[in-house]
């Protein structure tokens, strides 16, 4: 039991329906890796997600899985969090499933503030569905289903989750499993919510998303406590900045008063006559 | 004092005693009828008498005329009466919005303050009788007095209510505000004396012996109660109307458990909070109402296939769509039953009464965790916010609970296909056993899968789980005899159950079946429970029947059944119901 585990021990061996060539392995790669380092236990460990490519994520590792609804990964794992608060909690998922049809869920989530770590594989697109435009899609990207483009402008995840409260937040990128690993490391290390933005690329549906390789910039962000300087950073972000942008020190949200040790049977004082 | 009218002065029978009193105070809002009507609850529960009271109020948000409608009684009681004994209010303002929440007859009294105007014609068409009284100018001849308090020592003293239990009931209400406690004790007194002025009285007969404790509660406090017996430790909450208060109770009452109560930014999350704490192995609960289950259901058919226990108590209101958010009705059945996408067998449980929201929510958390399904109660507005004078519920007898698996089990699966079609479940922080719960259907071991073959396993899986469990007498309560019968669920069952007692009495008999679980679908035990039935009529509280149609489609009975059924706001009134049997019955 004792004997240190390596990211190996964090993998199942169920093979991913995802293509090859998709950035979610990486993220799979990174997040066991980073488990192994943090010297977690798989049965201490739960990951949660909602619906898409990158959902499928839980089931793919050995650690506790939670494969819910879209959209409803974030509550899933809160709820679960803070009813056991001795998990270590990592919600995964995409940019429709946590931009789009969990958009309100993740506006919350940052402000609630509950020490659970973010993972979002972005790859600007729906996969699983083949091929619509997501939050942050590109508004001009033709499709099937909005052809000539949305029209609409893009999510700025991280615009978002500074402005809601989140207390940790970085953006890497699964061409650098590494540097994805470590902040992954410090995402769970962090106490509170803390936001991991991912630039995963779709092969399949964007393969003009191979080039991110060559667009990233490692280690362009610094962080910093200071919200208002973490705010005039993203002025000038075109998304393809890597790093921790925002390490705030928020304590994590506590539900009051989950100590009592009150017999069940003394609540009936309260009715009686 | 002015001439009272003569037919006034037949209406005094001192021999009389009444076992049951059904009093409305009523006024604008900051009135403190509410006040009052709690107090009069109180008093009456402080002197030995079971009682309820319901509420209404106007559409504002605060401050609109309100009613408090409360019956006292010698029995114990689980609705309204069919008419009232005594209107009395502070002023008239908008009260007639309440004239078919109270009805009056040429039996009863009406009290009012001359100089706030004269009782709406919609309740001196009773033929009731109008007592006027100088409310205001009485209050004023008192420091800091309120009409409120007049009007309760006034009523005590009509009903025959003691002066320690009334002071008691006000002492206790104003145990934080001593300041205001001498005025509001002084109002009651002259209240009482200003009785002297109304030569009739509406005498309860007295109090039966009171030989086991009573409590004092709503439904909804009731079902909070009966989770936490239940097990429940988590619980994420969105407010809505009328479950509210349940949750309200149960924020510091879990908290005292040693339970988390957490408040969801809507209900897609409240419901998903509570299956990800129930996945982590603590019992956990969500309430709402029909809005807020609706926007539930996705997840309910999530905690069926992943099988993860859960309990939703719908406090139902009117709907459909926002509805009437104050009012009863019982149209969520449908929902309850067949909103799920797919086959998706899960619980729907209805408590019948104040006392039953304990039991039944109990009992629903119970029967969840031992067959890792979702559970509905369906409680409604009535159940939920009637606040009543009960004796206090017998224990739920139940030792079940979640099979979990043991660290390392040889061979783990989740999802495993058993002869029970229960599978223990592995709780995270548990080694050897992890897995991945899933929505998507699965294998045996969790793992997706499009196979026809492992989805009809999981589908039988499922349903047979449900079906083999043991559900006891709970199923229904099945009361009296007769050649017909009364099938019904919910809050029906105490109007039902009173008329039936009135039948009785007049040597008409019928059978009672209030059914108490809803699905999985009991067709057997119906049929058994209606054995020597000629014929059966199915009472509920809806537009189209649902009750009767589930029973048409899903149950093979021994006998015609018919139906009556009415939807909101109103409830049944006992006569409403005697009237209907009485035709009925004939053929």
């Amino acid at each position: 039991m004792t004997e240190p585990l390596t990211h190996a021990d964090f993998k199942s061996d169920i093979k991913p329906v995802w293509c090859p060539g998709c950035g979610d392995f990486g993220v799979v790669n990174a997040m066991t890796k980073a488990l192994a380092k943090l010297a977690l236990r798989p049965e201490n460990v739960a990951v949660v997600s909602g619906i898409g490519c990158s959902s499928r994520i839980p089931a793919y590792t050995s650690c506790y899985g939670f494969h819910g609804v879209h959209g409803r990964a974030l509550v899933a794992g809160a709820g679960l969090k803070l009813a056991r608060p001795d998990l270590t909690v990592i919600v995964t998922g995409g940019d429709g499933d946590g931009y789009s049809i969990g958009g309100n869920h993740f506006l919350h989530a940052c402000r609630r503030n509950v020490d659970m770590t973010y993972i979002v594989m972005d790859n600007r697109v729906y996969g699983m569905t083949k091929g619509q435009p997501s939050p942050t899609t590109e508004p001009d990207w033709d499709s099937k289903l909005s052809p000539d483009g949305t029209g609409l402008r893009e999510f700025l995840p991280m615009v978002i989750a500074l402005a809601s409260g989140a207390n940790f937040i970085a953006r890497a990128f699964t061409g650098d499993p590494n540097g994805l690993a470590d902040v992954i490391v410090q995402a769970v290390r962090h106490p509170g919510f803390s936001f991991v933005e991912v630039l995963s690329p779709c092969v399949t549906f964007r393969p003009e998303q191979r080039e991110w390789k060559r667009m990233v910039r490692t280690d362009a962000l610094e962080p910093t406590a200071d919200i208002a300087r973490a705010t005039r950073r993203l002025m000038r972000d075109d998304g393809f900045d890597l790093g921790v942008l925002f390490a705030g020190g928020r304590p994590p949200f506590e539900p009051r008063g989950t100590r009592g040790t009150k017999p069940v049977d003394e609540l009936e004082a309260r009715f009686a006559v | 004092m002015r001439g009272w009218p003569a037919r006034l002065s037949k209406m005094i029978n001192p021999a009389a005693s009444y076992p049951s009193v059904s009093i409305a105070l009523a006024g604008s809002g900051g009135a403190g009828v509410m006040t009052a009507g709690n107090m009069l609850l109180e008093a009456a529960a402080h002197a030995g008498y079971y009682a309820l009271m319901t509420r209404s109020s106007g559409p504002q948000i605060r401050g609109g005329e309100a009613a408090a409608m409360v019956r006292i009684a010698c029995r114990p009681t689980e609705c309204m009466e069919d008419t009232f004994h005594v209107l009395a209010a502070v002023d008239w303002e908008n009260v007639q919005r309440f004239s078919a929440e109270i009805p009056l007859g040429p039996d009863s009294l009406l009290v009012g303050d001359p100089d706030q105007g004269a009782p709406h014609e919609i309740f001196t068409r009773s033929g009731a009788t109008y007592a006027p009284l100088p409310l205001k100018k009485m209050a004023k001849g008192i420091v800091e007095g309120r009409a409120n308090m007049l009007l309760l020592g006034l009523v005590a003293e009509l009903v025959g209510l003691p002066d320690d239990a009334v002071v008691r009931a006000v002492e206790k209400t104003l145990g934080k505000r001593p300041a205001a406690l001498a005025p509001s004790l002084a109002a009651v007194a002259a209240g009482r004396a200003a009785a002297a002025a109304i030569p009739t009285r509406f005498p309860l007969a007295p109090p039966p012996p009171c030989d086991a404790p009573r409590w004092l509660l709503t439904g909804n406090e009731a079902a909070g109660y009966g989770a936490i017996k239940g097990g429940v430790r988590f619980v994420a909450a969105y407010p809505i109307t009328p479950a509210t208060e349940l949750l309200e109770w149960m924020a510091p009452a879990l908290a005292e458990v040693g339970g988390t109560l957490v408040q969801a930014e809507d209900e897609l999350a409240s419901v998903n909070m509570a299956i990800g704490g129930s996945y982590g192995g603590v019992p956990a609960l969500t309430a709402t109402s029909g809005p807020g289950l609706s926007l539930m259901v996705e997840s309910l058919g999530l905690a069926v296939a992943a099988e993860v226990p859960l309990v939703v108590v719908d406090v139902m209101r009117v709907g459909p769509s926002t509805g009437i958010p104050t009012k009863s009705e019982q149209s969520d059945l449908n929902i309850a039953l067949y909103g799920l996408h797919g086959d998706a067998p899960h619980i729907v449980v209805a408590p019948n009464s104040v006392a039953d929201c304990m039991r039944t929510t109990q009992w629903a958390v119970r029967l969840a965790e031992t067959l890792q399904t979702p559970a509905i109660v369906l409680s409604d507005q009535f159940l939920g916010q009637t606040r009543a004078v009960i004796d206090r519920p017998a224990d739920l007898a139940d030792a079940s609970g979640r099979v979990v698996a043991e660290a390392g089990a040889p061979g783990y699966q989740r999802y495993a296909i058993t002869p029970s079609g229960i599978s223990p479940m592995a709780i995270p922080g548990t080694s050897g056993v992890t897995y991945t719960a899933d929505g998507l259907e699965h294998g045996e071991r969790g793992t997706p899968s499009s196979q026809g073959t492992d989805h009809l396993a999981q589908l039988d899986k499922r349903q047979r789980k449900l079906e083999l469990a043991d559900y006891g007498s709970h199923w229904a309560d099945v009361e009296g005899d007769g050649d017909v019968a009364v099938i019904t669920f919910g809050s029906c069952t105490g109007v039902v159950r009173e008329a039936l007692a009135h039948a009785r009495r007049r040597g008409f008999g019928a059978r009672l079946v209030s059914m108490r679980l809803l699905s999985p679908a009991q067709p057997a035990r119906l049929a058994a429970a209606l054995a020597g039935v000629r014929k059966a009529l199915v009472i509920e509280q809806n537009h189209s029947g649902q009750l009767y149609r589930y029973l048409r489609a899903e149950f093979d009975l021994p006998c015609p059944i018919e139906s009556l059924r009415r939807p909101g706001a109103l409830q049944f009134t006992p006569a409403e119901i005697r009237g209907h049997l009485a035709e009925w019955s004939r053929t």
